[in-house]
């Protein structure tokens, strides 16, 4: 990680400044890695029937293998606003200004809010009664209640809501890390500003950017008190978080829901792989031959 | 507008900054200038003098407040960078880590929409006038900061420009390096004779480097003119301080004949030659540690004094006399002097320079 | 010291499409922020009010809902529990934190890669994934439902945070003063007092400050681990809000005020030692060539 680490001269002895990490490392074995492979065993371990009894269970069932599609028609389109919005402001927002630092403040507030209050604040505000319904009856704008609570548009809402905050800050992080001369040297060498863009800033964000969206992919998959809240749980909105809890708090078959978050998480995986393939495969492009 | 031109003129150019209290200063302060073709200009002074304000005006990263920049009869200065066609090189390479060598040499052809046959040769020609042949996949990232500081001269001359501006690209290497850089700037300048403008804080720098020296201060020119000129005939005390003048006395008076003047102080008798008009009965004067000889006793121009310090320099030494009355002076001598020793330095009339004092400048 | 932008001698069509795009991302921002004002006036507004049914404004106000919701809700025993955790698990999290942080910082071994990327992964990970087998082996322990259970449960992410925070901070702490120190007859102890640890405090202040506020915030964990008398107020929230049919949404609003007041309370204080990115950023990659 750094060049101070190097200080230390290497002894015959044991380093004693070594155990100073154990209690945390134990710590995660036991709280953490042991869970998980506690779960996944037990995910083989069904109440009845062979070892794969549970998941092929999972897949059989009606009301169980289609969360997995509910979850990812929530997520994906959710990340892909939340990153493709966050990323041209935030680069708009890129030089240090008043409104650059009212922003960051302000945008933190429903990251710490949590998913919890912004479900209920949505329950309030654009509910059938709220004010945002009436005003757009107001200005004539929709006659009739909007629908926007209790139904997929609310949880996609709020995933945005609380996602949107999450990936502006991160990719303004990012951005703020490039040295702003190098754009200025490429436009000394007749870069306009989108060549700057596309030449300069993209690919230097490339990794981040996957990063970032891989990480807001895997909240918004994750999502739980809203869909439970501002969806439809047993229907439209039954996501896979719903059907792990279900089966652990109210079948009481620990077994099952350990298989189902072991696929949840699989699945997770899946996709962060594959972005994080592409990005390796598109990020090659622009630095070895062709034109960049 | 790659094509060459007769003369860049600078009229007035002045940048403002809000400074603290929202009271605006000028980082640079009414700037003429006129450069030929070929020229190779150094804008010379301590940090804060706005020299690289300068620079970047004249390379479109600034805005001017004030002023205007013309490339022969065309006006410049309301272009932004990417149009004025001037080759840059920063003071941290600014090279992009994410190219390799080769295509970071090629980038300004690239904007150009060059075709990439035509991009190869001359990226090529230009690695071989700096001297990289060989490591055109390296990324920057695994070049040393010598190496690193050829890439950005390569890559600002590649695209023949009819200017290159260079913002102290030698700052960041060691002394070693930094000296046989220069002799590569001196050798490419004079192959490609691109007209060209170096901002440095380096005196030794602007000296060997340039046809012209502009000597800044506080956002203000305090003089133009050859090296030879900057170095032997400073136009005041500011410059003359900058350029290694080390001794300045502030004296009385005694008389003024022509450009000859008679000064004294506690235990100094000199005269001098006067740089710029005088006013009040005193004045300030400036020698070169360099100048000053050991001498004799009585002989004209001369000062006693005791050795209080002597740095061994190998073909002479640094010494510091200081007289009866504590004046301090800096001399070069051959030998070495020893401590305590009682030493007559001399030094010619010519070379005493004599300036305004600072309290009425 | 800004760059050009195009304002200088671009053509006019240029300007103009360059002015409309900036509008659209300004008025996409404002949209944003002020619709999230409003939500959080909505839900103010609701808890103050006697009746609100479809109108602009409610009938008439009320400070009732509180006091109802008080009582209702158990809040203060809610707010003593979410206390405690969230206290404990700061503390908890900056002991067995810190000195891990210091031994990443300043040493090079084997498999240090591999002890990172186990601090890394809880981060990484959503709480919901790992908490179903967490809920499952806290059961089994027999600490599901109780207090402890949601302190350690909840300590998953924030050491881990903690690390991550503190590393890059003892990192720039130049390794050269603890030698100094020593040469000066410093014994580890006495150096860890009197260098390290003042130098350490702004870190160790943001550090926990950020725990605080995000532990605050976590529901899935605490939902997952705690039992009637052991849930946090984002948890009582939840529950409130799920059996809304049953209470007058007022009331819930009123409880959905006083989650809020207190996490803006401490969020407030937390950004004035800390710059808002940091509450973000679980992973700060600076941007490396391929």
């Amino acid at each position: 990680m750094s060049s101070a680490a190097a200080g230390a001269p290497p002894s015959a002895a044991f380093d004693r400044t070594l155990l100073l990490v154990v209690p945390a490392a134990a710590f995660m074995l036991l709280l953490f890695v042991y869970p998980f492979l506690y779960g996944l065993a037990l995910s083989f371990n069904p109440k009845e029937g062979g070892a794969f009894a549970n998941y092929s269970h999972f897949f059989t069932t009606d009301n169980l293998w289609p969360t997995i599609w509910t979850t990812l028609r929530l997520a994906l389109p959710a990340t892909l606003i939340n990153v493709g919005l966050a990323l041209p402001i935030a680069f708009k927002m890129r030089v240090k200004s008043p409104y650059q630092r009212w922003a960051t403040t302000i945008l933190v507030i429903p990251i710490t809010l949590g998913t919890v209050l912004i479900a209920q604040g949505m329950l309030t505000y654009f509910g059938p009664k709220g004010w945002l319904s009436q005003f757009l009856q107001f200005f004539h704008l929709y006659e009739g209640s909007i629908r926007l609570t209790h139904n997929y548009w609310g949880v996609l809402i709020s995933l945005v809501i609380s996602g949107f905050p999450f990936a502006f800050l991160l990719i303004l992080s990012y951005i703020t890390g490039i040295d702003p001369v190098l754009a200025r040297a490429a436009s000394t060498l007749g870069a306009s500003p989108r060549a700057q863009f596309r030449n300069i800033y993209l690919p230097l964000l490339a990794p981040g950017l996957a990063m970032c969206f891989c990480l807001a992919f895997v909240q918004a998959f994750s999502v739980f008190p809203s869909a439970v809240l501002l969806g439809s749980p047993a229907g439209p909105t039954r996501v896979i978080s719903i059907a792990a809890y279900e089966a652990a708090f109210e079948q009481y078959d620990y077994s099952l829901a350990s298989a189902i978050a072991m696929i949840m998480g699989f699945v997770q995986l899946i996709v962060v792989a594959a972005v994080l393939g592409l990005r390796n495969l598109m990020y090659r492009g622009p630095v070895s031959g062709g034109k960049g | 507008m790659n094509h060459d031109f007769n003369e860049l003129r600078l009229e007035g150019v002045t940048r403002r900054f809000a400074g603290a209290g929202g009271q605006a200063f000028a980082a640079l302060n009414e700037l003429t200038l006129t450069i030929k073709r070929g020229e190779f200009i150094a804008l010379l002074g301590p940090s804060g003098c706005g020299k690289s304000t300068a620079l970047n005006c004249i390379a479109g990263l600034m805005q001017l407040s004030g002023g205007s920049i013309w490339l022969d009869a065309t006006r410049i200065d309301t272009l932004p960078p990417e149009k004025r066609g001037f080759g840059m090189v920063f003071q941290n390479y600014a090279l992009f880590p994410h190219m390799t060598v080769a295509k970071n040499v090629g980038f300004g052809l690239r904007m150009r929409g060059l075709p990439d046959a035509e991009i190869a040769p001359r990226v090529a020609h230009a690695m071989k006038l700096v001297q990289l042949i060989g490591q055109e996949h390296k990324l920057p990232g695994q070049l040393s900061g010598g190496q690193q500081q050829r890439v950005a001269i390569a890559r600002a001359i590649v695209i023949e420009p009819p200017l290159v501006l260079m913002d102290e690209p030698l700052s960041n290497l060691d002394a070693k390096l930094r000296i046989e850089t220069r002799a590569e700037i001196r050798r490419i300048h004079k192959e490609l004779g691109r007209s060209t403008i170096y901002v440095t804080h380096d005196q030794d720098e602007a000296l060997s480097l340039a046809d012209r020296i502009v000597v800044m201060k506080d956002g203000v020119v305090q003089m133009i003119a050859a090296p030879h000129d900057v170095y032997g005939q400073p136009s005041n005390l500011h410059v003359a301080r900058f350029m290694g003048y080390r001794n300045v006395l502030e004296l009385n008076v005694d008389s003024e004949q022509g450009d000859r003047v008679a000064l004294s102080g506690p235990d100094v008798h000199l005269t001098g030659v006067r740089k710029q008009p005088l006013a009040g009965g005193r004045a300030c004067v400036a020698m070169r540690p360099e100048e000053f000889v050991l001498a004799v006793a009585g002989a004209a121009n001369t000062i006693s004094g005791r050795v209080a310090n002597v740095e061994y320099c190998g073909r002479d030494s640094l010494v510091d006399v200081v007289t009866a009355s504590g004046t301090l002076l800096h001399v070069r001598a051959p030998g070495t002097p020893t401590l305590g020793e009682n030493v007559h330095v001399q030094v010619p009339v010519e070379r005493v320079l004599v300036y305004p004092s600072e309290a009425s400048a | 010291m800004s760059a050009a932008g195009p304002s200088l001698g671009t053509s006019p069509d240029r300007r103009w499409l360059d002015r409309a795009w900036t509008g659209l991302l300004w008025g996409l921002m404002t949209l944003f922020l002020v619709n999230i004002g409003l939500m959080i006036a909505a839900v103010a507004t609701n808890s103050f009010a006697k009746r609100w049914l479809g109108t602009w404004l409610p009938d008439g106000w009320t400070t009732q809902w509180y006091v109802s919701a008080w009582k209702e809700f158990q809040l203060d025993a809610i707010l003593i529990v979410t206390v405690e955790v969230v206290f404990a698990v700061v503390f908890l999290a900056l002991l067995i934190g810190v000195p891990a942080a210091y031994t990443l910082a300043r040493r090079n071994f084997r498999g240090k890669r591999l002890l990172m990327l186990l601090f890394l992964l809880p981060l990484m990970v959503p709480p919901i994934t790992y908490g179903i087998p967490l809920a499952t082996v806290l059961y089994k322990a027999q600490l599901a439902g109780t207090i402890y259970g949601v302190i350690l449960a909840n300590l998953i992410p924030a050491a881990p945070f903690v690390i991550l925070v503190m590393t890059p901070f003892i990192e720039q702490i130049d390794p050269n003063l603890e030698s100094a120190a020593r040469v000066f007859g410093a014994s580890t102890r006495r150096m860890f007092w009197h260098v390290l640890v003042p130098l350490l405090g702004p870190g160790i202040l943001a550090a926990s400050l950020l725990v605080l506020v995000r532990t605050i915030a976590l529901f899935e964990l605490t939902f997952l681990t705690a039992g009637p008398d052991s849930q946090t107020l984002v948890v009582a929230l939840y529950y409130a809000v799920f059996a809304a049919g049953v209470r007058a949404p007022q009331s819930v609003d009123a409880m959905a005020m006083v989650y809020m007041m207190v996490t803006l309370a401490w969020l407030l204080i937390a950004l004035r030692f800390v710059n808002p990115t940091q509450l973000v950023s679980r992973v700060k990659e600076h941007p490396q060539p391929a």
